[in-house]
């Protein structure tokens, strides 16, 4: 094992997050789900419970002082979220239960808008169900087709392809940016100028890509962008869609309810202005305030910082899983994100986790939620380590030596 | 270690890798699906019942190493037997993998006792059982997958 300088001081930030303390089985914690979710810092702990002692009350509207604090700490929450992701405007960031329910919206009101019989919708092999049963129902509803971009066996998206399917049917354009499964982070730039140059709106799926890779949605250019707070560092509950301006402002509502009008009578009513059109009903308030803790604990760590660290705990990773010869690597696409996808020969991916689990280990099995990706490799399964900026080569080490101790259990 | 141990006994890595009956039943008189959404297992149960009694039976399918010993041991535990005899080792058997204080019929169960290791963990429970419900449906003549879920 090599050692070398690390861009940040990892047992510090370990300190962070209370958690990683945790023994399992009597032995430490050794965390590598985090694709599924991550784990809350103190400080995203800390205002949740802060949220709650000392600002806790309903946002707009209330002319008391709870009320305002609450308020300030929801949009101060949105500002935060805005600088992030570097959105134009504020009223571009709606608060949303997570990327799922981003992607409906988004399906549900421009699609159902804008796409009827005959028109195509374009997803990518590796899409995660989330970003392919929404289109789904729209094409049932509406008689419309879903194309979707293969992918190599190294898992990276094949752009000749994607261009033969664009077409002037061609209404819009989903695709994940980092994938849940592979790790493969897609060439979104390229995916969203080809679809621009045909006057195609884009949606990315940033629920993975958003922890691990800077976003800047004005230098991408996509039209919608969503995420989970979740996988942020932040609590369950609360995700982010992001839109274009002048497209929310001419999408239809999603929800109906209080916050999202401007006045109701029996006869007819007039929608609030966006973001607040998309906002029905009360909103999670503290977990969007969490949510706004998370960017500020992730922005003290440096995204570039996390970003670099992540790289190294992956070359590391990939180096030392590839030893293993009864390990065969899921996903090899040169551009990736930290997730370590595998199937090991004579081995079950459930019954691996069951015997990583007894070391500690705490990885996914299963189909992540991508049944045709696994279909495209012929897989039922496979065992999924996610990568953290928390996570060390020694946590790497461990799960080498769980591997070992299922080659060893069923070897017998 | 040693619940791993419980749960991965000799016997059933053995019936993993050489499970008894995998094939299909070309002349099967009842058929079954089963399915765990949540890991992808999938079985397909075959059944040739004469006067109420289990012929043969045989299994296809994938999946983890306790679903597909399970279903392994299941085959020779039920062929030749009644199927209300079938059903009470059914019985038996949900009471030794859901319940550690369970009063088991040893001599009911036969091999299938190597398989009391899946009690001390409870998200497996669902593989151990896929075979025995995909084997309920088959029984019953049901035509529509059977899932844990």
């Amino acid at each position: 094992m090599t050692t070398s300088v690390n861009p940040f001081d990892v047992a510090r930030i370990r300190e962070d997050f209370p958690i990683l303390k945790k023994l399992i089985h009597g032995k430490p914690l050794v965390y590598l789900d985090n694709a599924a979710t991550t784990q809350k810092p103190q400080a995203v702990i800390d205002a949740l419970v802060n949220y709650y002692v000392t600002e806790n009350s309903n946002v707009h509207r209330g002319v008391h002082t709870l009320s305002q604090l609450a308020t300030d700490a929801y949009e101060g929450a949105r500002e935060k979220v805005r600088q992030f992701i570097n959105a134009e405007h504020d009223k571009e960031i709606i608060f949303v239960r997570g990327t799922t329910e981003g992607i409906n919206l988004v399906a549900q009101t421009y699609g159902r808008a804008n796409i009827g019989p005959g028109d195509e919708i374009i997803i990518t092999a590796m899409e995660h169900h989330s970003n392919i049963v929404p289109w789904q129902i729209l094409c049932e509803e509406k008689g419309a087709r879903l194309k979707v971009i293969p992918i190599n066996d190294d898992g990276e998206l094949l752009l000749d392809e994607y261009e033969s399917l664009l077409s002037p049917r061609t209404r819009f354009v989903s695709v994940v940016h980092q994938s849940n499964a592979l790790g493969t982070i897609n060439p979104v730039e390229r995916i969203i100028e080809l679809a621009h140059a045909r006057d195609i709106p884009v949606l990315l799926d940033g629920a993975q890509a958003v922890a691990h890779v800077p976003i800047d949605v004005q230098k991408l250019g996509c039209d919608f962008y969503a995420f989970s707070g979740h996988k942020l560092y932040g609590p369950t509950g609360v995700g982010v869609l992001y839109g274009r301006a002048d497209l929310l402002d001419a999408m239809p509502p999603y929800q109906g309810g209080g916050e999202m009008i401007r006045s109701v009578t029996f006869e007819k009513t007039l929608y609030n202005v966006i973001p607040n059109k998309f906002e029905a009903g009360t909103q999670n308030i503290a977990g969007s305030v969490g949510l706004g803790a998370a960017i500020d604990y992730v922005n003290s760590v440096g995204m570039d910082n996390i970003a670099s660290w992540e790289k190294e705990l992956l070359a590391y990773g990939t180096e030392r899983l590839s030893e293993i010869e009864l390990v065969q690597l899921i996903g090899t696409a040169r551009h990736k994100g930290s997730i370590l996808s595998f199937v090991m020969e004579n081995a079950h991916p459930h019954d691996v986790g069951t015997i990583l689990d007894a070391e500690g280990i705490a990885v996914r099995t299963g189909h992540h939620c991508a049944q045709p990706l696994m279909d495209r490799y012929g897989v039922p399964a496979t065992v999924r380590a996610s990568l953290a900026f928390y996570n060390t080569k020694e946590e790497i080490d461990t799960l080498v030596r769980g591997i070992d101790r299922v080659i060893e259990v069923f070897s017998r | 270690m040693s619940n791993l141990h419980e749960l991965y006994q000799e016997i059933l890595l053995e019936h993993n890798n050489k499970p008894r009956n995998f094939r299909k039943l070309e002349d099967a008189n009842r058929k079954a699906d089963g399915y765990n959404p949540l890991c992808g297992d999938q079985i397909t149960l075959y059944l040739k019942v004469e006067d109420d009694v289990i012929a043969d039976v045989a299994f296809q399918g994938h999946g983890c190493a306790i679903s597909r010993a399970s279903a392994s041991m299941l085959t020779q535990s039920v062929k030749g037997e009644t199927l209300a005899k079938a059903e009470e080792i059914f019985d038996g058997f949900h009471a030794l993998i859901t319940d550690p204080d369970a009063d088991v019929d040893y001599d009911l169960l036969g091999d299938l006792e190597m398989l009391s290791g899946v009690s001390a963990f409870p998200t497996r429970i669902k593989c151990a059982v896929l075979a025995w419900h995909t084997l309920n449906a088959a029984i019953e003549g049901k035509e529509d997958s059977v899932t844990t879920e």
